[in-house]
């Protein structure tokens, strides 16, 4: 047990005092700096140019008043007194970013053209042609002869409750609130994203720790000195605990980012608060299982290669089913109770991504995660035993091959 | 705390590596482990250190298996030698010794003498890569014996080394052995085998073709070395009977004769034919003694 704590806290100091991994970390918070922090940015830059000023000839003086009236601030109308020529060569001497001339066409609806030197962005004319758009409708339904209070009418939104019932006797539990639902779904996008970077970084890493070591072959020392499955088990925990750390990091670093731009209480607007105490429970169960899994098979995989260039190709189908996982999961938010979802659910490699949907969008029956949890537990025991056996083999096998022989032949080399 | 290998044979699919060898290794002595490449003399010491399983028979050490429980006691430095690149000499060694069993403040103070003694003490804040070759080697030896372990297997220590850190290790070798560290150690070089061993096995395709007492062995062989050296032609040594074989040098002859007798026949017949310089009767090397053997078994 000694030996364990000594390659665990090796691993981990060697990981946090490594130059990658402070990078690595520093460059993320900088992203999430930057990212956070994108308006003020985006206005820093903006505030340069002036807003763009659009001339608007027409002889509708009520065209222009309807317009003028719901326009944002980034854009300035202003009615143009003179003909569409006039404007146009104001244009050319940048006077105006643009001319709309808005004409009144035989059935008396708007129609209209912009003419500029650049092209309108989007935002611009789309909110251009919106506004167009109602102009026109009101118009037609005018001459129609329907009122207001018709008009008003017709675009009110229908009212559309949700209103949820559990059977009596199932599961004992209420069914989750809409609220509740909302947070759960964040909650979900958050470990499922957490869950892919986990395995895809530190997956990664555990593989190279392994193949580093077996490439500078200090690994026939360390195997003499403490059993494999010991070291096995140190690295992925020691590396895991990098990971936390360097996740904690960055989560911090992103709180603090929000809770100081948090103007409008966006932070309760995601409905965080509403879940319940055991979502979080099964949110973190399921993301160590998650981790163990994959951690797991990718140090059996490190173990194998003898140069670290391969790393990269045996990883491949790990990445391959990570992503797959992902794929199924990011649909299943949409439709949690999709056959495939289910299914996949219990599938090992999927269900900590997919098991954790089903329990943060749905009301399963506890036996159903359990299930799941004890399928987990059990493929990480077997994949752990075998890993170990592998190891032990795999460690002392140096070739250029990277094929799926390698896996008999390791599992031969550690046995009789 | 003797190492016994009883019938042991390891298979590496159709392939023997070691076949159905045993071997007693007695307690503080130095055992030399002789043997070409391929002999298996690596692959037995994987399975003593229970780094492989053997397919069939038992290695006890002190009539108990040796398993990870017992690892602090037994020091190994590997054929393939290597070291963490990047790290610090002195972490390094630290994190190896903690490895065996050791405080970090004891594996400190150990590593600082060991430096000393194998004078390089101001490599210990450098990184092992900008080390060379043979330094490393002297770093890896150390990550070997730093925790005093009862049982010290070295393959192929010497190998690599220039003459002056040759002597240097072998000085710390026989210290080790005087304290009372059982040695096993591999090596093709039969000088080396010959200088500090009292017990030897020489390997040949897994099987083990001669152990043993050093000096029992030499004396079993009983062929010995005849150097002559004389002013007139020497050939017809040849042609007397009992002498082995001759090597010609440039102005003395090596001859193998098949006992201590013969060299008294050899004298008669070369007395009187003219002016003799050397007249010469020594042991058998080992080196002899390996590559007749070795050749035995070819046939």
């Amino acid at each position: 047990m000694n030996k364990f704590w000594t390659v665990f806290s090796y691993t981990f100091s060697s990981k946090i005092k490594s130059k990658s991994f402070i990078i690595t970390t520093a460059l993320f918070i900088g992203f999430i700096f930057l990212l956070s922090n994108i308006d003020s940015l985006v206005d820093a830059f903006g505030s340069e140019e002036e807003g763009d000023k659009i001339a608007v000839v027409t002889e509708q003086e009520g065209y222009y008043q309807l317009l003028q009236e719901s326009t944002t601030d980034e854009l300035t109308l202003e009615s143009y007194e003179g003909t569409l020529e006039d404007a146009q060569s104001d244009v050319l001497n940048e006077e105006f970013q643009g001319v709309l001339e808005i004409r009144e066409s035989a059935e008396g609806l708007p129609e209209a053209t912009y003419y500029g030197t650049d092209n309108l962005n989007q935002a611009t004319e789309g909110m251009l042609t919106a506004q167009l758009q109602q102009i026109k409708v009101a118009e037609v339904m005018n001459q129609a002869g329907i009122d207001e209070g018709t008009l008003a009418a017709l675009y009110e939104p229908v009212a559309f409750d949700q209103e949820m019932m559990s059977a009596e006797g199932d599961s004992g539990t209420a069914a989750k609130s809409e609220e509740e639902r909302m947070g759960a779904t964040m909650l979900v996008y958050v470990i499922l994203f957490l869950l892919y970077f986990a395995v895809i970084a530190y997956g990664n890493m555990i593989a190279m720790d392994i193949a580093n070591e077996k490439t500078s072959r200090v690994m026939e020392i360390l195997i003499s000195s403490s059993s494999p499955i010991s070291q096995m088990f140190a690295k992925i925990l020691g590396i895991g605990l990098a990971g936390l750390t360097q996740m904690l990091l960055l989560f911090g670093a992103g709180y603090f980012m929000l809770v100081q731009q948090d103007e409008n209480g966006m932070l309760s607007d995601l409905g965080l608060n509403e879940v319940s105490a055991g979502t979080f429970i099964y949110a973190i169960i399921f993301f160590i299982l998650g981790y163990f899994l994959y951690a797991t098979l990718a140090a059996m995989l490190g173990s194998l290669v003898s140069r670290t260039e391969d790393v990269q190709q045996l990883m491949m189908p790990v990445t391959l089913l990570i992503v797959a996982a992902f794929v199924i999961a990011m649909m299943g938010l949409g439709m949690p109770e999709s056959g495939l979802v289910v299914v996949s659910s219990f599938i090992p490699f999927f269900a900590p991504m997919t098991m954790f949907l089903r329990v943060g969008l749905l009301d399963i029956p506890f036996w159903e995660i359990a299930v799941s949890i004890g399928i987990l537990v059990a493929s990480i025991l077997v994949l752990a035993w075998l890993g170990a056996k592998i190891y032990r083999g795999g460690v002392l096998m140096y070739g250029s091959s990277t094929s799926l022989k390698d896996f008999k032949k390791a599992l031969q080399l550690s046995k009789k | 705390m003797t190492l016994k290998l009883e019938n042991v044979t390891k298979q590496f699919g159709s392939f023997t590596a070691v076949d159905h060898l045993s071997l007693e290794i007695p307690d503080h002595t130095i055992f030399g482990f002789l043997g070409a490449n391929g002999a298996g003399k690596t692959t037995t010491f994987r399975m003593i250190l229970n780094l492989i399983d053997q397919t069939s028979g038992t290695i006890t050490w002190n009539d108990q298996k040796i398993d990870y429980s017992r690892t602090d006691e037994i020091g190994y430095l590997p054929e393939e030698r290597g070291l963490y690149p990047k790290l610090k000499v002195k972490d390094q060694l630290i994190y190896l010794g903690k490895l065996r069993g050791m405080q970090k403040q004891q594996a400190e103070a150990e590593l600082i003498t060991w430096l000393d003694r194998l004078k390089v003490p101001h490599y210990l804040d450098k990184k092992v890569e900008e080390l060379s070759k043979g330094n490393q080697q002297k770093i890896q030896f150390i990550s070997a014996v730093i925790h005093k372990p009862k049982l010290l297997i070295l393959d192929e220590p010497f190998s690599g080394l220039d003459p002056v850190n040759v002597e240097l290790l072998k000085e710390a070798v026989v210290d080790l052995k005087e304290s009372g560290t059982s040695i096993v150690f591999s090596s093709h070089r039969m000088e080396h085998v010959e200088e500090l061993c009292q017990h030897l096995c020489m390997m040949q395709h897994g099987r083990p073709i001669l152990d043993g007492n050093l000096r029992e062995i030499k004396r079993s062989f009983g062929k010995k070395n005849l150097a002559i050296e004389a002013d007139f032609d020497l050939g017809f040594v040849e042609k007397i009977p009992g002498v082995v074989k001759v090597k010609y040098l440039q102005d003395s002859i090596l001859c193998q004769i098949e006992n201590e007798a013969v060299s008294q026949t050899v004298l008669q017949e070369i007395t009187g034919k003219g002016f003799i310089r050397k007249f010469q009767l020594d042991e058998p090397s080992l080196n002899d003694i390996f590559i007749e053997k070795a050749g035995e078994s070819y046939e």
